[in-house]
C-alpha cells in the first residue's frame, strides 16, 4: 500500500521503510542488538538530557543492566518472537511516553511505527535526533525496524498504518481509542489500549508518623500528583487513611506537602476556580466536608462514605478526597475496572496480595510504593507488554 | 420590604462605601439564608464548607459559586411551577450553557434595576431606539439567549424600536435612513453587542458612499471584547472609529452576565465601569481567594441583591479585572469603579489523556 499523504511527516525513517517492514524478520525478545542499541541511546541521552528530568528518567530506565534485570523475570523467552510490525499512537500532551512505548515494542522483538505527540516538545526532538544518529552509525542493522511519524488525526493515515501492522498500541485515553478503532486492524493483529483511568493512595497513619523522612515523602507524593497536575492516570485522586492517629498524621502530611508546594507549584487562576467549582459540585451531591487549608494549593474533601460513582467528581491540580477506612477491603467500591494504580505507604506487600486474593476487585492493575506511580515498567496498566507484543511458539 | 425594594430606596450611584457596605451585608446575608432554606444543593454546599448563613458579618464572607456550576447542574430556589422563564448563556454549539431560572418577581426586578441604572446615563425619558442586531435574535421566546435577553431588556428604554440589521445580519440601509429621518434633531439610543456593532454596523458604514450622521446618538454596547481582540481593536480605537464614520461620540460599554441579568456595570465618560447599589464587584486573589487591594489584578467576583429565584447572588466569574478606585471617580458616581482585563487564561493541564489531539 502506498503511503503518500501530504500531512504525513517522517521524523525517522521513510514511507518506503514503513511499507517494507512487514518483510523483516521478527527479533527474539530482549535481542542483544536491541539491548545494545537502547544502552547506547541511554548513554547519549544521559549526556544530553540536562534540564529534562523526563528524558533522564527514560535514559536511566533503558540502561543495559536494568534491561538485563528485566529480561531475567521472563522464563519463556526462548519460545517467543516479535509479532512483526507494531503501530504506536502516543499521547499528544506527554513528551517522553512515546519513547517507552517504542522501547517496549522493540524489546518485544518488533519493527515499530511510532506516531509522535502532536504538541511540540524539545524532548521529542532530542530523543529522535539521538536515535537518528545511532541508526546512521553503529546501529544501521536496526534502522529498518524504526519509523517515527507525525500527522494530524487523519483517519486515512491511521487506516494505512493500522492495515500494515500486527499489533497496535494506543495511548491517549478513551476518545483517542474510540477514534483509532475506526481504523480496522488485520484479523490476526492484537491491540493494547490505554484508557482513561484513575488511581488512589493508601497510607497507614502510624507508619507515616514513625517515618523520619517526611520531607522526602512529601516529595514522593508530589511526584505522584502535582508533577503531572494530578491529571495522569496514575495520579491518586483519593487518599485512604488506615490505622490509628490518622488525625495527627493527616495534619503533618498536608502541612509538609504545603511547604513544598509553596516553592514548587504554580497554580493558575483558572485551576483555582476549577477546583472550587468541583468542590461545590461534589458537595451538592455527596456527603462530605471541606478541610481547612491556608490557600488554594491543596483542596481536600473528607468523605463520609465511599460511593462507586465518586470518581465522576474527580478533579485535578491538587483536589483530593480523603477517607478514613477501618481496613483495606473498604476501598472495593472504588476499585472498579476504571481504577489503575494504588500507591501505598506503610503497607506490606502480603497485605496487598491478600486484598487482591480475598476482595477480588475488577480494577487496580498496579500497587506501587508512594512516589513510584509514574515509573514505567514493562508491565503497565495490567498488560505485560513483552508478552502481549510477542507470540509464543509451542513445539509439542 | 425585600432586598430589592430596599436597594431601590437609594439613588443607584449615591451611597458611599460605608452606607453601601452596610446595606449589601444585610441584604446579601438575607438572600444567603433564603437560598440556604430553599435550595437543597446550595444548602449542601454551604454545609460542606462549614458556612452558617446566620453568622455572616460581612458580605465579603459570603461564599461565591463559580458561574460554571450553572452549566453543570440545576440550581434554583423555587418550585418548578414558579419558573417564569429560563435564561441561557450564549454558548457556541456543543458547549454547555448556563441555565438561570427566574420567577416573575426576579424577572421584574431585573428589568427595574436595569432601568434605574441605565437612566442615570441616558436620562429618564424613552428615546427612539436603533437596535444593532437582527430581529430574529428575539423571535424564539421560549429560550432566551443572552443576546435576545439583552435586547429585550434594553428595549424598555426605546420608542420606535428599529432593527438596523436584517435576518441575514446585513445592514438595512433603508430602515436606518427612514428611522433617522423620523427622528431628525432628536437624541436617539443605539444598542447592540460590541462585536455586532463592529462587524456588521461599523464595517458596513465604512463601505457606504454617503455618510450617516449619528452625532446625536448614545450607544450602549456590551457582550465583551473577546472576539474583537482577534481583530486587534482596543476600546479607544472602537470609539474613535465610530466617531469618525458616523459622528457617534456618546458611547458606553457595559459589563454584565446572564447569571446576574439586570444589575449591569455601565461605563462612565472616564471609561470606568461602575457598580451600582444593586451589586458589587470584589477582586479575588487566585492563590487564596482573599480580596485584592485597589489596583491589584485578580478574579472578578460579583454580588447582586436581585437573584431571589436561584442562588446566584454571589458568583465567581471567569474574568480578570482590577478595582480602580472607590467613591472617587471624577465622574462623581460613588461606589467601586473597575476595569475588565479579559477571560482567565486556560492553563495547559498535563495528564495522559489527549487534550490537544485535534490540533495535530
Amino acid at each position: 500500500m502506498p503511503l503518500n499523504f501530504n500531512d504525513l511527516q517522517f521524523v525517522i525513517g521513510s514511507a518506503d521503510r514503513a511499507v517494507a517492514m512487514s518483510l523483516l524478520k521478527p527479533l527474539p525478545p530482549f535481542a542483544d542488538e536491541v539491548i545494545e542499541f537502547l544502552n547506547a541511546l541511554s548513554k547519549e541521552l544521559m549526556k544530553k538530557s540536562r534540564g529534562f528530568s523526563d528524558v533522564a528518567t527514560f535514559a536511566f530506565w533503558c540502561r543495559k543492566p536494568a534491561l538485563l534485570q528485566e529480561k531475567k523475570s521472563y522464563d519463556d523467552l526462548a519460545s517467543r518472537l516479535g509479532r512483526g510490525v507494531i503501530f504506536h499512537s502516543t499521547p499528544s500532551n506527554v513528551a517522553v511516553n512515546f519513547a517507552f512505548s517504542f522501547a517496549a515494542g522493540l524489546l518485544a522483538g518488533n519493527a515499530n511505527i511510532v506516531r509522535l505527540p502532536g504538541k511540540e516538545f524539545a524532548q521529542v526532538d532530542l530523543i529522535c535526533a539521538v536515535i537518528n544518529e545511532l541508526l546512521q552509525q553503529d546501529f544501521q542493522n536496526l534502522a529498518p525496524y524504526i519509523c517515527m511519524v507525525k500527522y494530524p488525526p487523519h483517519k486515512e493515515i491511521s487506516d494505512a498504518f493500522s492495515a500494515l501492522c500486527n499489533g497496535r498500541v494506543v495511548w491517549g485515553g478513551d476518545e483517542t481509542i474510540a477514534r483509532m478503532r475506526l481504523s480496522p486492524l488485520p484479523p490476526r493483529a492484537v491491540e493494547i489500549t490505554f484508557a482513561d483511568r484513575h488511581s488512589l493512595q493508601v497510607i497507614n497513619a502510624e507508619a507515616y508518623l514513625q517515618a523520619d523522612n517526611k520531607e522526602r515523602l512529601a516529595q514522593d507524593f508530589y511526584n505522584d500528583t502535582y508533577l503531572s497536575d494530578q491529571n495522569a492516570c496514575t495520579s491518586p485522586r483519593i487518599i485512604i487513611w488506615l490505622g490509628n492517629k490518622t488525625e495527627t498524621a493527616r495534619e503533618i502530611f498536608w502541612q509538609k506537602l504545603h511547604l513544598l508546594l509553596k516553592d514548587k507549584y504554580n497554580l493558575a487562576p483558572v485551576q483555582a476556580v476549577g477546583k472550587l467549582s468541583a468542590f461545590y459540585k461534589a458537595a451538592a451531591e455527596k456527603p462530605l466536608r471541606l478541610c481547612a487549608s491556608p490557600d488554594n494549593l491543596i483542596m481536600r474533601l473528607e468523605l463520609e462514605r465511599l460511593d462507586e460513582d465518586l470518581m465522576d467528581y474527580k478533579y485535578n491540580s491538587g483536589f483530593f478526597f480523603e477517607y478514613q477506612a477501618e481496613n483495606l477491603a473498604e476501598i472495593l467500591p472504588l476499585a472498579s475496572v476504571k481504577c489503575q494504580t494504588l500507591t501505598y505507604f506503610g503497607l506490606e506487600k502480603e497485605q496487598l496480595a491478600e486484598f487482591f486474593k480475598t476482595v477480588r476487585p475488577h480494577g487496580i492493575d498496579r500497587a506501587v510504593p508512594m512516589g513510584k506511580s509514574m515509573d514505567f515498567t514493562l508491565v503497565w496498566d495490567g498488560y505485560d507488554l513483552i508478552r502481549e507484543l510477542s507470540r509464543k511458539i509451542s513445539i509439542l | 420590604m425585600n432586598e430589592f425594594e430596599r436597594a431601590c430606596g437609594f439613588a443607584p450611584f449615591a451611597p458611599d462605601k460605608a452606607e453601601k457596605s452596610a446595606f449589601l451585608t444585610s441584604a446579601l446575608r438575607n438572600l444567603t439564608a433564603q437560598h440556604y432554606q430553599n435550595c437543597r444543593a446550595y444548602r449542601n454546599m454551604l454545609d460542606a464548607g462549614g458556612i452558617n448563613p446566620e453568622k455572616i458579618n460581612d458580605y465579603h464572607d459570603i461564599p461565591f459559586l463559580p458561574v460554571s456550576l450553572f452549566k453543570q447542574m440545576t440550581l434554583k430556589s423555587i418550585p418548578d411551577n414558579e419558573v417564569f422563564k429560563t435564561m441561557t448563556s450564549s454558548g457556541t454549539s456543543g458547549q454547555a450553557v448556563s441555565k438561570i431560572y427566574l420567577d416573575k418577581n426576579t424577572a421584574a426586578n431585573q428589568q427595574k434595576a436595569l432601568v434605574k441604572i441605565v437612566s442615570e446615563f441616558t436620562g429618564a425619558s424613552r428615546l427612539p431606539m436603533l437596535i444593532i442586531d437582527s430581529p430574529s435574535v428575539v423571535k424564539d421566546r421560549a429560550m432566551f439567549s443572552a443576546r435576545g435577553a439583552g435586547i429585550l431588556g434594553f428595549s424598555i428604554f426605546g420608542a420606535d424600536r428599529t432593527y438596523a440589521l436584517d435576518d441575514n445580519m446585513q445592514i438595512d440601509i433603508p430602515a436606518v435612513k427612514a428611522f433617522l429621518e423620523r427622528h431628525q434633531g432628536q437624541k436617539i439610543l443605539l444598542f447592540g453587542f460590541t462585536f455586532m456593532v463592529w462587524q456588521h454596523f461599523y464595517k458596513e458604514l465604512l463601505k457606504l458612499d454617503e455618510k450617516i450622521n449619528l452625532s446625536n446618538g448614545v450607544l450602549i454596547h456590551g457582550g465583551g471584547w473577546k472576539k474583537l481582540i482577534f481583530e486587534a481593536v482596543s476600546p479607544a480605537e472602537f470609539k474613535r472609529c465610530l466617531s469618525d464614520v458616523c459622528g457617534l461620540s456618546d458611547i458606553h460599554d457595559y459589563y454584565g452576565m446572564v447569571e446576574q441579568t439586570g444589575c449591569i456595570y455601565m461605563e462612565c465618560p472616564q471609561g470606568h465601569l461602575h457598580a451600582s447599589i444593586f451589586s458589587d464587584v470584589i477582586i479575588r486573589r487566585p492563590l487564596d481567594f482573599s480580596p485584592a487591594a485597589i489596583g491589584e489584578k485578580g478574579i472578578i467576583q460579583v454580588v447582586s441583591v436581585l437573584p431571589e429565584s436561584y442562588p446566584g447572588h454571589s458568583l465567581l466569574t471567569e474574568d480578570e479585572g482590577i478595582i480602580l478606585g472607590e467613591d472617587d471617580c471624577p465622574c462623581g458616581r460613588k461606589g467601586k469603579y473597575f476595569k475588565i482585563l479579559g477571560r482567565l487564561k486556560n492553563a495547559e493541564i498535563r495528564g495522559c489523556s489527549d487534550t490537544y489531539a485535534v490540533k495535530f
